[in-house]
Protein backbone atom coordinates (compact mmCIF):
# COMPACT_ATOMS: atom_id res chain seq x y z
CA UNK A 1 0.00 0.00 0.00
CA UNK A 2 2.87 2.19 0.83
CA UNK A 3 4.61 1.50 -2.62
CA UNK A 4 1.47 2.55 -4.38
CA UNK A 5 1.31 5.87 -2.95
CA UNK A 6 4.78 6.41 -2.99
CA UNK A 7 4.90 5.30 -7.00
CA UNK A 8 2.25 7.95 -7.29
CA UNK A 9 3.92 10.82 -5.28
CA UNK A 10 6.99 9.84 -7.71
CA UNK A 11 5.37 10.28 -10.94
CA UNK A 12 3.35 13.44 -9.79
CA UNK A 13 6.53 15.21 -9.71
CA UNK A 14 8.58 13.69 -12.01
CA UNK A 15 6.74 15.96 -14.10
CA UNK A 16 7.50 19.05 -13.09
CA UNK A 17 11.37 17.90 -12.28
CA UNK A 18 11.30 17.15 -16.64
CA UNK A 19 9.45 20.44 -17.47
CA UNK A 20 12.09 22.59 -15.62
CA UNK A 21 14.76 20.09 -17.26
CA UNK A 22 17.73 21.92 -14.89
CA UNK A 23 19.83 20.29 -12.43
CA UNK A 24 19.48 22.84 -10.28
CA UNK A 25 16.03 22.76 -9.92
CA UNK A 26 15.88 18.68 -10.28
CA UNK A 27 17.64 18.57 -6.89
CA UNK A 28 15.35 21.34 -5.71
CA UNK A 29 12.59 19.28 -6.65
CA UNK A 30 14.23 16.27 -5.45
CA UNK A 31 14.08 17.42 -2.24
CA UNK A 32 10.75 18.92 -2.07
CA UNK A 33 9.32 15.23 -3.50
CA UNK A 34 11.41 13.65 -0.38
CA UNK A 35 9.89 15.75 1.96
CA UNK A 36 6.62 15.03 0.47
CA UNK A 37 7.02 11.31 0.99
CA UNK A 38 8.49 11.86 4.34
CA UNK A 39 5.20 13.40 4.84
CA UNK A 40 2.91 10.50 2.89
CA UNK A 41 4.98 7.68 4.73
CA UNK A 42 3.92 9.72 8.18
CA UNK A 43 0.38 9.23 7.01
CA UNK A 44 0.63 5.58 5.62
CA UNK A 45 2.87 3.93 8.46
CA UNK A 46 -0.59 5.64 11.35
CA UNK A 47 -2.73 2.92 8.83
CA UNK A 48 -1.03 0.07 8.03
CA UNK A 49 -2.17 -3.10 8.07
CA UNK A 50 0.27 -6.41 8.77
CA UNK A 51 -1.47 -9.21 7.08
CA UNK A 52 0.92 -11.96 9.58
CA UNK A 53 1.05 -15.73 9.32
CA UNK A 54 1.34 -15.82 12.96
CA UNK A 55 -1.52 -13.54 15.23
CA UNK A 56 -1.08 -14.05 18.68
CA UNK A 57 -3.10 -11.83 21.06
CA UNK A 58 -4.03 -11.29 24.43
CA UNK A 59 -2.51 -10.26 27.92
CA UNK A 60 -0.56 -6.76 27.56
CA UNK A 61 1.15 -8.41 30.47
CA UNK A 62 2.47 -11.21 28.40
CA UNK A 63 2.54 -8.52 25.32
CA UNK A 64 5.94 -7.31 25.47
CA UNK A 65 7.93 -10.41 26.42
CA UNK A 66 5.93 -12.09 23.14
CA UNK A 67 7.03 -9.52 21.32
CA UNK A 68 10.79 -10.01 22.39
CA UNK A 69 10.47 -13.77 21.69
CA UNK A 70 8.50 -12.84 18.28
CA UNK A 71 11.68 -10.55 16.89
CA UNK A 72 14.21 -13.40 17.97
CA UNK A 73 12.32 -15.91 15.90
CA UNK A 74 11.64 -14.07 13.47
CA UNK A 75 15.73 -13.52 12.74
CA UNK A 76 16.07 -17.36 12.74
CA UNK A 77 12.75 -17.44 10.48
CA UNK A 78 12.81 -14.65 8.14
CA UNK A 79 10.10 -16.46 6.22
CA UNK A 80 7.73 -16.56 8.68
CA UNK A 81 5.74 -13.08 10.39
CA UNK A 82 4.15 -12.96 13.67
CA UNK A 83 1.63 -10.48 14.86
CA UNK A 84 1.39 -9.85 18.51
CA UNK A 85 -1.86 -8.07 19.49
CA UNK A 86 -3.13 -6.56 23.31
CA UNK A 87 -6.38 -6.56 24.19
CA UNK A 88 -6.39 -8.74 27.47
CA UNK A 89 -6.32 -11.89 29.28
CA UNK A 90 -9.74 -12.78 28.01
CA UNK A 91 -10.06 -11.42 24.73
CA UNK A 92 -7.42 -13.68 23.79
CA UNK A 93 -8.81 -16.37 25.32
CA UNK A 94 -11.51 -15.75 23.01
CA UNK A 95 -9.50 -15.28 19.84
CA UNK A 96 -7.93 -18.65 20.34
CA UNK A 97 -11.43 -19.79 20.36
CA UNK A 98 -13.20 -18.62 17.87
CA UNK A 99 -9.86 -18.93 15.79
CA UNK A 100 -9.28 -15.33 14.71
CA UNK A 101 -5.81 -16.09 16.43
CA UNK A 102 -3.25 -18.65 16.39
CA UNK A 103 -2.29 -18.15 19.83
CA UNK A 104 -4.12 -16.35 23.08
CA UNK A 105 -1.77 -15.35 25.22
CA UNK A 106 -3.18 -14.82 29.03
CA UNK A 107 -1.85 -14.05 32.58
CA UNK A 108 -4.08 -15.26 34.49
CA UNK A 109 -4.99 -19.27 35.29
CA UNK A 110 -7.97 -20.30 32.90
CA UNK A 111 -11.09 -20.96 34.17
CA UNK A 112 -12.99 -24.24 34.53
CA UNK A 113 -14.92 -23.58 31.32
CA UNK A 114 -12.20 -22.43 29.13
CA UNK A 115 -9.58 -25.69 30.68
CA UNK A 116 -10.88 -27.83 27.46
CA UNK A 117 -8.02 -25.31 25.40
CA UNK A 118 -5.11 -26.40 24.91
CA UNK A 119 -3.00 -24.74 27.16
CA UNK A 120 1.00 -24.28 28.19
CA UNK A 121 2.92 -22.50 30.33
CA UNK A 122 5.77 -20.44 29.09
CA UNK A 123 6.90 -19.30 31.97
CA UNK A 124 5.82 -17.34 35.69
CA UNK A 125 5.71 -14.18 36.35
CA UNK A 126 6.55 -13.23 40.63
CA UNK A 127 6.70 -9.87 41.92
CA UNK A 128 8.41 -9.06 44.60
CA UNK A 129 7.41 -6.22 47.21
CA UNK A 130 10.61 -4.16 47.66
CA UNK A 131 11.78 -1.13 50.53
CA UNK A 132 15.60 0.46 51.39
CA UNK A 133 17.95 -2.11 52.96
CA UNK A 134 17.88 0.75 55.96
CA UNK A 135 14.22 0.12 56.87
CA UNK A 136 13.97 -2.16 60.29
CA UNK A 137 11.07 -4.11 58.72
CA UNK A 138 11.37 -8.18 57.18
CA UNK A 139 7.84 -9.15 56.65
CA UNK A 140 4.39 -7.64 55.55
CA UNK A 141 1.13 -9.62 55.36
CA UNK A 142 -1.00 -9.53 52.31
CA UNK A 143 -3.74 -7.37 53.86
CA UNK A 144 -1.11 -4.49 55.33
CA UNK A 145 0.57 -4.20 51.77
CA UNK A 146 -3.15 -3.64 50.53
CA UNK A 147 -4.03 -1.04 53.10
CA UNK A 148 -0.60 0.73 52.69
CA UNK A 149 -1.15 0.66 48.81
CA UNK A 150 -4.81 2.19 49.59
CA UNK A 151 -3.82 4.58 51.77
CA UNK A 152 -5.25 3.10 55.05
CA UNK A 153 -1.80 2.89 56.69
CA UNK A 154 0.26 5.43 55.39
CA UNK A 155 2.71 6.04 58.47
CA UNK A 156 5.61 3.26 58.74
CA UNK A 157 5.49 3.33 62.86
CA UNK A 158 1.92 2.29 62.63
CA UNK A 159 3.40 -1.44 61.24
CA UNK A 160 6.48 -1.64 63.83
CA UNK A 161 8.76 0.66 61.77
CA UNK A 162 10.01 4.49 61.99
CA UNK A 163 8.19 6.94 62.52
CA UNK A 164 7.96 8.31 59.38
CA UNK A 165 5.49 8.88 56.09
CA UNK A 166 5.32 6.04 53.74
CA UNK A 167 6.32 6.84 50.03
CA UNK A 168 4.39 4.33 48.18
CA UNK A 169 5.30 3.82 44.35
CA UNK A 170 3.46 2.25 41.81
CA UNK A 171 3.54 1.83 38.04
CA UNK A 172 1.44 3.40 35.37
CA UNK A 173 -1.76 2.49 34.60
CA UNK A 174 -1.72 -0.13 31.52
CA UNK A 175 1.82 -1.14 33.26
CA UNK A 176 1.34 -5.14 33.26
CA UNK A 177 3.06 -5.43 36.36
CA UNK A 178 0.72 -2.67 38.36
CA UNK A 179 -2.16 -4.86 36.42
CA UNK A 180 -0.53 -8.15 38.21
CA UNK A 181 -0.23 -6.21 41.29
CA UNK A 182 -3.67 -5.07 41.29
CA UNK A 183 -5.26 -8.22 40.93
CA UNK A 184 -2.93 -10.13 43.33
CA UNK A 185 -2.85 -7.80 45.95
CA UNK A 186 -5.60 -5.09 46.21
CA UNK A 187 -8.88 -7.39 45.98
CA UNK A 188 -12.07 -4.79 45.82
CA UNK A 189 -9.64 -1.70 46.76
CA UNK A 190 -7.50 0.23 44.32
CA UNK A 191 -4.40 1.99 44.56
CA UNK A 192 -4.45 5.40 45.75
CA UNK A 193 -3.85 8.66 43.75
CA UNK A 194 -1.43 9.75 45.81
CA UNK A 195 0.82 7.58 45.32
CA UNK A 196 4.19 8.24 43.46
CA UNK A 197 4.43 6.92 39.93
CA UNK A 198 6.96 5.69 37.88
CA UNK A 199 7.22 4.17 34.13
CA UNK A 200 9.54 1.25 34.75
CA UNK A 201 10.68 -1.57 37.18
CA UNK A 202 13.86 -0.08 37.13
CA UNK A 203 12.99 3.57 38.34
CA UNK A 204 11.10 2.29 40.96
CA UNK A 205 13.97 0.06 42.17
CA UNK A 206 16.65 3.05 41.81
CA UNK A 207 14.02 5.04 43.77
CA UNK A 208 13.45 2.53 46.74
CA UNK A 209 16.80 2.55 46.92
CA UNK A 210 17.46 5.91 47.70
CA UNK A 211 14.67 6.90 49.52
CA UNK A 212 14.46 4.94 53.30
CA UNK A 213 10.83 5.28 53.33
CA UNK A 214 9.82 4.23 49.91
CA UNK A 215 8.08 1.30 49.13
CA UNK A 216 7.57 -0.20 45.86
CA UNK A 217 6.93 -3.26 43.72
CA UNK A 218 9.14 -4.86 40.89
CA UNK A 219 9.49 -7.95 38.75
CA UNK A 220 11.17 -10.56 41.15
CA UNK A 221 13.92 -11.57 38.73
CA UNK A 222 14.95 -7.50 38.75
CA UNK A 223 15.23 -7.47 42.71
CA UNK A 224 19.00 -6.99 43.42
CA UNK A 225 20.95 -5.74 46.69
CA UNK A 226 20.26 -2.17 46.68
CA UNK A 227 16.53 -2.69 47.97
CA UNK A 228 14.97 -5.05 50.14
CA UNK A 229 12.44 -7.45 49.30
CA UNK A 230 9.79 -8.17 51.95
CA UNK A 231 8.91 -11.57 52.99
CA UNK A 232 5.04 -12.18 52.47
CA UNK A 233 3.48 -13.36 55.44
CA UNK A 234 6.54 -14.90 56.37
CA UNK A 235 7.40 -16.42 53.29
CA UNK A 236 10.74 -15.01 51.80
CA UNK A 237 10.12 -13.63 47.48
CA UNK A 238 12.27 -16.48 46.11
CA UNK A 239 12.24 -17.82 42.59
CA UNK A 240 12.36 -21.09 44.41
CA UNK A 241 9.43 -20.42 46.23
CA UNK A 242 7.45 -18.90 43.28
CA UNK A 243 8.39 -22.26 41.69
CA UNK A 244 7.02 -24.63 44.77
CA UNK A 245 3.98 -22.73 45.33
CA UNK A 246 4.48 -21.46 48.74
CA UNK A 247 5.19 -17.31 47.74
CA UNK A 248 1.79 -16.39 46.69
CA UNK A 249 2.81 -13.19 44.64
CA UNK A 250 3.11 -14.56 40.91
CA UNK A 251 0.97 -15.62 37.97
CA UNK A 252 1.54 -17.70 35.40
CA UNK A 253 1.92 -16.79 31.36
CA UNK A 254 -0.03 -19.40 29.34
CA UNK A 255 -0.43 -19.44 25.60
CA UNK A 256 -3.96 -21.02 24.74
CA UNK A 257 -4.64 -22.14 21.26
CA UNK A 258 -8.27 -24.49 20.18
CA UNK A 259 -5.97 -27.30 19.71
CA UNK A 260 -2.39 -28.90 19.72
CA UNK A 261 -0.88 -26.30 17.76
CA UNK A 262 0.91 -28.14 14.63
CA UNK A 263 3.03 -26.32 11.33
CA UNK A 264 4.17 -22.94 12.27
CA UNK A 265 2.41 -22.12 15.22
CA UNK A 266 3.70 -25.57 16.67
CA UNK A 267 7.36 -24.36 15.82
CA UNK A 268 6.66 -20.96 17.42
CA UNK A 269 5.40 -23.09 20.82
CA UNK A 270 8.59 -25.45 20.93
CA UNK A 271 10.99 -22.34 20.43
CA UNK A 272 9.74 -20.28 23.63
CA UNK A 273 9.47 -23.44 25.32
CA UNK A 274 13.36 -24.35 24.39
CA UNK A 275 16.43 -23.37 26.39
CA UNK A 276 17.04 -20.83 24.24
CA UNK A 277 13.73 -19.35 24.27
CA UNK A 278 13.26 -19.87 28.26
CA UNK A 279 16.74 -17.86 28.60
CA UNK A 280 15.61 -14.89 26.46
CA UNK A 281 12.78 -14.80 28.76
CA UNK A 282 14.60 -15.47 32.20
CA UNK A 283 16.81 -12.47 30.86
CA UNK A 284 13.33 -9.87 30.63
CA UNK A 285 12.98 -10.82 34.49
CA UNK A 286 10.48 -13.73 34.11
CA UNK A 287 11.04 -17.40 35.96
CA UNK A 288 11.21 -20.41 34.09
CA UNK A 289 9.70 -23.98 34.46
CA UNK A 290 13.04 -25.24 33.37
CA UNK A 291 14.77 -23.63 36.62
CA UNK A 292 13.72 -26.22 39.15
CA UNK A 293 14.78 -28.87 36.59
CA UNK A 294 18.58 -27.69 36.50
CA UNK A 295 18.83 -27.30 32.89
CA UNK B 1 12.57 32.59 -19.72
CA UNK B 2 14.01 34.61 -16.72
CA UNK B 3 10.08 34.92 -15.51
CA UNK B 4 9.54 31.53 -15.73
CA UNK B 5 12.94 30.29 -13.70
CA UNK B 6 11.41 32.90 -10.98
CA UNK B 7 7.81 31.66 -10.95
CA UNK B 8 9.25 27.70 -10.37
CA UNK B 9 11.79 28.54 -7.69
CA UNK B 10 8.58 30.72 -6.11
CA UNK B 11 6.38 27.70 -6.36
CA UNK B 12 9.26 25.04 -5.16
CA UNK B 13 9.62 27.02 -2.12
CA UNK B 14 5.94 27.34 -1.45
CA UNK B 15 5.95 23.73 -2.14
CA UNK B 16 8.29 22.92 0.60
CA UNK B 17 6.71 25.63 2.91
CA UNK B 18 3.14 23.53 2.22
CA UNK B 19 4.77 20.48 3.37
CA UNK B 20 5.91 22.23 6.64
CA UNK B 21 2.52 23.35 7.41
CA UNK B 22 0.26 20.32 6.21
CA UNK B 23 2.38 18.62 8.86
CA UNK B 24 1.19 20.46 11.14
CA UNK B 25 -2.31 20.45 10.11
CA UNK B 26 -1.67 16.51 9.86
CA UNK B 27 -0.82 16.39 13.30
CA UNK B 28 -3.61 18.55 14.54
CA UNK B 29 -6.36 16.74 13.20
CA UNK B 30 -5.12 13.16 13.69
CA UNK B 31 -4.88 14.21 17.86
CA UNK B 32 -8.41 15.62 16.97
CA UNK B 33 -10.18 12.75 15.55
CA UNK B 34 -8.68 10.08 17.90
CA UNK B 35 -9.62 12.41 21.02
CA UNK B 36 -12.69 13.99 20.05
CA UNK B 37 -14.62 10.80 21.00
CA UNK B 38 -13.67 9.82 24.30
CA UNK B 39 -14.55 13.63 25.15
CA UNK B 40 -18.02 13.35 24.00
CA UNK B 41 -18.74 10.03 25.40
CA UNK B 42 -17.29 11.27 29.19
CA UNK B 43 -18.64 14.66 28.75
CA UNK B 44 -16.58 17.61 28.38
CA UNK B 45 -16.79 19.22 31.75
CA UNK B 46 -16.29 15.65 33.23
CA UNK B 47 -13.32 15.44 31.55
CA UNK B 48 -11.88 18.73 31.72
CA UNK B 49 -13.13 18.94 35.89
CA UNK B 50 -13.16 15.43 36.82
CA UNK B 51 -11.17 14.60 40.17
CA UNK B 52 -10.37 11.03 39.31
CA UNK B 53 -8.13 9.48 36.83
CA UNK B 54 -8.41 5.85 36.76
CA UNK B 55 -8.60 4.75 33.63
CA UNK B 56 -8.91 0.76 34.14
CA UNK B 57 -12.03 1.45 35.79
CA UNK B 58 -13.34 4.06 33.19
CA UNK B 59 -12.65 6.78 35.07
CA UNK B 60 -10.95 9.81 32.91
CA UNK B 61 -10.99 13.09 34.56
CA UNK B 62 -7.56 14.90 33.80
CA UNK B 63 -8.24 18.10 36.05
CA UNK B 64 -5.47 17.36 38.95
CA UNK B 65 -3.32 17.22 35.96
CA UNK B 66 -4.39 20.63 34.77
CA UNK B 67 -3.79 22.11 37.94
CA UNK B 68 -0.21 19.83 38.16
CA UNK B 69 0.89 21.82 34.64
CA UNK B 70 -0.48 25.15 36.29
CA UNK B 71 1.35 24.90 39.75
CA UNK B 72 4.50 23.47 38.24
CA UNK B 73 4.45 25.95 35.63
CA UNK B 74 3.92 28.84 38.02
CA UNK B 75 6.87 27.63 40.11
CA UNK B 76 8.90 27.81 37.57
CA UNK B 77 8.02 31.11 36.47
CA UNK B 78 8.00 32.21 39.97
CA UNK B 79 11.63 31.10 40.32
CA UNK B 80 12.84 31.68 36.80
CA UNK B 81 11.83 34.97 35.47
CA UNK B 82 13.54 37.13 37.77
CA UNK B 83 16.68 35.75 37.08
CA UNK B 84 15.85 35.87 33.45
CA UNK B 85 15.18 39.52 33.41
CA UNK B 86 17.42 40.55 35.46
CA UNK B 87 20.20 38.27 33.23
CA UNK B 88 18.83 40.12 30.39
CA UNK B 89 19.43 43.42 31.82
CA UNK B 90 22.57 42.86 33.05
CA UNK B 91 23.74 41.41 29.16
CA UNK B 92 21.71 44.55 27.42
CA UNK B 93 23.20 47.09 29.97
CA UNK B 94 25.70 46.27 32.26
CA UNK B 95 27.46 43.90 31.22
CA UNK B 96 31.65 44.38 29.21
CA UNK B 97 31.84 43.27 25.78
CA UNK B 98 34.05 40.64 27.10
CA UNK B 99 32.36 39.46 29.34
CA UNK B 100 28.58 39.31 27.69
CA UNK B 101 30.48 37.40 24.70
CA UNK B 102 31.07 34.92 27.51
CA UNK B 103 27.80 34.53 29.10
CA UNK B 104 25.45 34.93 25.87
CA UNK B 105 26.56 32.07 24.28
CA UNK B 106 27.08 30.27 27.79
CA UNK B 107 23.66 30.70 28.36
CA UNK B 108 22.41 29.55 24.37
CA UNK B 109 24.00 26.48 25.43
CA UNK B 110 21.81 25.82 28.20
CA UNK B 111 18.92 25.23 25.78
CA UNK B 112 20.69 22.92 23.82
CA UNK B 113 21.36 20.25 26.83
CA UNK B 114 18.61 17.80 25.77
CA UNK B 115 15.81 17.37 28.68
CA UNK B 116 16.74 14.04 29.78
CA UNK B 117 20.11 15.45 30.83
CA UNK B 118 18.32 17.76 33.03
CA UNK B 119 15.85 15.52 33.98
CA UNK B 120 18.90 12.92 35.11
CA UNK B 121 20.35 15.52 37.16
CA UNK B 122 17.36 17.21 38.75
CA UNK B 123 17.22 13.10 39.96
CA UNK B 124 20.43 13.04 41.25
CA UNK B 125 21.01 16.43 42.80
CA UNK B 126 17.51 18.16 43.53
CA UNK B 127 15.54 14.97 44.28
CA UNK B 128 17.97 13.98 47.14
CA UNK B 129 18.46 17.63 48.05
CA UNK B 130 15.33 18.01 48.52
CA UNK B 131 14.49 14.83 50.24
CA UNK B 132 17.33 15.09 52.67
CA UNK B 133 16.32 18.56 53.43
CA UNK B 134 13.22 19.60 53.24
CA UNK B 135 11.16 16.16 53.60
CA UNK B 136 8.60 14.39 51.73
CA UNK B 137 9.85 11.88 48.69
CA UNK B 138 11.91 14.42 47.04
CA UNK B 139 9.78 13.94 43.39
CA UNK B 140 8.18 17.01 43.91
CA UNK B 141 6.58 19.98 42.63
CA UNK B 142 9.34 22.39 44.12
CA UNK B 143 11.78 19.79 42.00
CA UNK B 144 9.57 19.95 38.61
CA UNK B 145 9.50 24.00 39.01
CA UNK B 146 13.46 24.13 39.49
CA UNK B 147 14.47 22.04 36.47
CA UNK B 148 11.59 23.88 34.48
CA UNK B 149 12.96 27.10 35.98
CA UNK B 150 16.57 26.34 34.73
CA UNK B 151 15.52 25.10 31.23
CA UNK B 152 13.30 28.16 30.42
CA UNK B 153 15.93 30.82 31.24
CA UNK B 154 17.30 30.94 27.37
CA UNK B 155 14.09 31.25 25.51
CA UNK B 156 13.67 34.19 28.39
CA UNK B 157 16.88 35.65 28.43
CA UNK B 158 17.56 35.80 24.91
CA UNK B 159 14.00 37.54 23.77
CA UNK B 160 14.15 40.15 26.75
CA UNK B 161 17.75 40.75 25.69
CA UNK B 162 16.86 41.87 21.91
CA UNK B 163 13.70 43.92 22.89
CA UNK B 164 16.24 45.74 25.23
CA UNK B 165 18.69 46.09 22.79
CA UNK B 166 16.33 47.13 19.77
CA UNK B 167 15.03 50.19 21.81
CA UNK B 168 15.93 53.56 19.78
CA UNK B 169 19.29 54.73 21.12
CA UNK B 170 17.96 58.38 21.77
CA UNK B 171 15.68 56.94 24.71
CA UNK B 172 18.52 56.17 26.36
CA UNK B 173 20.32 59.36 25.31
CA UNK B 174 17.82 61.66 25.83
CA UNK B 175 17.16 60.19 29.64
CA UNK B 176 21.35 60.46 30.05
CA UNK B 177 20.81 63.95 28.96
CA UNK B 178 17.96 64.87 31.69
CA UNK B 179 20.65 63.70 34.40
CA UNK B 180 19.18 60.14 35.09
CA UNK B 181 21.51 57.75 36.78
CA UNK B 182 21.84 54.58 34.79
CA UNK B 183 19.37 52.29 37.05
CA UNK B 184 16.89 55.16 36.92
CA UNK B 185 17.04 54.83 32.96
CA UNK B 186 16.70 51.37 32.89
CA UNK B 187 14.24 51.27 35.66
CA UNK B 188 12.12 53.91 34.44
CA UNK B 189 12.87 54.69 30.36
CA UNK B 190 13.99 51.12 28.84
CA UNK B 191 12.33 48.66 31.14
CA UNK B 192 8.67 50.16 30.23
CA UNK B 193 9.24 51.21 26.75
CA UNK B 194 10.36 46.97 26.36
CA UNK B 195 7.73 46.12 28.21
CA UNK B 196 5.55 43.76 25.39
CA UNK B 197 8.92 41.99 24.10
CA UNK B 198 9.36 41.15 27.75
CA UNK B 199 5.85 39.85 28.71
CA UNK B 200 5.78 38.29 25.36
CA UNK B 201 9.38 36.16 26.17
CA UNK B 202 7.78 35.82 29.74
CA UNK B 203 4.69 33.86 28.02
CA UNK B 204 7.23 31.89 25.32
CA UNK B 205 9.04 30.93 28.41
CA UNK B 206 5.94 29.61 29.99
CA UNK B 207 4.92 27.88 26.75
CA UNK B 208 8.20 26.04 26.98
CA UNK B 209 7.58 24.99 31.09
CA UNK B 210 3.94 23.40 29.96
CA UNK B 211 4.84 21.58 26.84
CA UNK B 212 8.26 19.88 28.60
CA UNK B 213 7.58 16.28 29.69
CA UNK B 214 11.17 14.00 29.52
CA UNK B 215 12.28 16.24 32.35
CA UNK B 216 9.56 16.69 34.43
CA UNK B 217 8.62 12.93 34.30
CA UNK B 218 11.66 12.25 35.67
CA UNK B 219 11.28 14.37 39.19
CA UNK B 220 7.77 15.19 39.30
CA UNK B 221 6.67 11.81 40.63
CA UNK B 222 3.82 11.37 38.66
CA UNK B 223 0.95 11.11 41.21
CA UNK B 224 -2.51 11.52 40.63
CA UNK B 225 -4.09 13.47 43.12
CA UNK B 226 -4.08 17.09 43.45
CA UNK B 227 -1.00 17.70 45.45
CA UNK B 228 -1.53 19.98 49.15
CA UNK B 229 2.27 21.30 49.37
CA UNK B 230 5.10 22.20 46.86
CA UNK B 231 7.06 19.08 48.31
CA UNK B 232 4.09 16.13 46.83
CA UNK B 233 4.16 14.53 43.85
CA UNK B 234 1.88 15.63 40.75
CA UNK B 235 1.64 15.31 37.35
CA UNK B 236 1.09 17.28 34.47
CA UNK B 237 -0.53 17.00 31.20
CA UNK B 238 2.39 15.90 29.12
CA UNK B 239 3.74 13.66 31.90
CA UNK B 240 -0.37 11.97 31.83
CA UNK B 241 1.00 10.88 27.99
CA UNK B 242 4.37 9.82 28.32
CA UNK B 243 4.18 8.11 31.29
CA UNK B 244 0.77 6.26 30.22
CA UNK B 245 1.08 5.65 26.49
CA UNK B 246 3.26 2.27 25.99
CA UNK B 247 0.79 0.07 26.62
CA UNK B 248 -2.91 2.09 26.86
CA UNK B 249 -5.67 0.82 24.25
CA UNK B 250 -9.21 1.46 23.07
CA UNK B 251 -10.49 4.42 25.28
CA UNK B 252 -7.76 5.35 27.53
CA UNK B 253 -5.19 5.46 24.18
CA UNK B 254 -7.79 8.33 23.14
CA UNK B 255 -8.26 9.99 26.17
CA UNK B 256 -4.39 10.05 26.11
CA UNK B 257 -4.88 11.98 22.78
CA UNK B 258 -7.82 14.26 24.44
CA UNK B 259 -5.00 14.87 27.20
CA UNK B 260 -2.91 16.19 24.22
CA UNK B 261 -6.03 18.45 22.94
CA UNK B 262 -5.85 20.56 25.65
CA UNK B 263 -2.52 21.05 25.93
CA UNK B 264 -2.87 22.05 22.33
CA UNK B 265 -5.09 24.67 23.00
CA UNK B 266 -3.18 25.74 25.95
CA UNK B 267 -0.13 25.97 24.30
CA UNK B 268 -2.06 27.62 21.31
CA UNK B 269 -3.57 30.35 23.64
CA UNK B 270 -0.15 31.29 25.29
CA UNK B 271 1.58 31.69 21.59
CA UNK B 272 -1.61 33.75 20.48
CA UNK B 273 -1.25 35.87 23.54
CA UNK B 274 2.42 36.14 23.14
CA UNK B 275 1.99 37.65 19.43
CA UNK B 276 -0.91 39.75 20.62
CA UNK B 277 1.80 41.45 23.07
CA UNK B 278 4.07 41.88 20.76
CA UNK B 279 2.34 43.14 18.05
CA UNK B 280 0.36 45.62 20.25
CA UNK B 281 2.91 48.30 20.65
Amino acid sequence: MLSVLMLRFNGKNMKSANGACMPKRQICSAVSVLILLFSVSLLSACGGINEAGLIVAGSTSVQPYAEVLSEEYMILHPDVLIDIQGGGSSAGIMAAQTGTSELGMSSRVLKDEEKSLWYVEIARDGLAVIINPENPIQNLTLDQIRQIYSAEITDWSQLGGTNTKIHTITREDGSGTRDAFVSLVMGESSITPRAIVQDSNGAVRQLVADDENAIGFISLGLVDDKVKALQLDGVAATRENVLNGSYNLSRPFLFVALSEPTGETKQFVDFILSAEGQKILMNEGLISPLEGTGT
Amino acid sequence: MKINKEKISGTIFLLIALSALSVLALITVFIFIKGVPIIAKVGFFDFVFGMVWDPGNGAFGIFPMIFGSVTVTLGAAVLGVPIAICCSIFLAEFAPAVLSNIVRPAIQLLAAIPSVVYGFWGLLFVVPAIRNHLGGPGLSILAGSIILAIMILPTIISIAEVSLLSLPRHYKEGAYALGLTQWQTIRSVLLPAAKSGIVAAIILGIGRAIGETMAVIMVLGNAVAIPQSILDPARTLTTNIGIEMGYASGDHQQALFATGIVLLVIVMILNAFAQYVTRRK
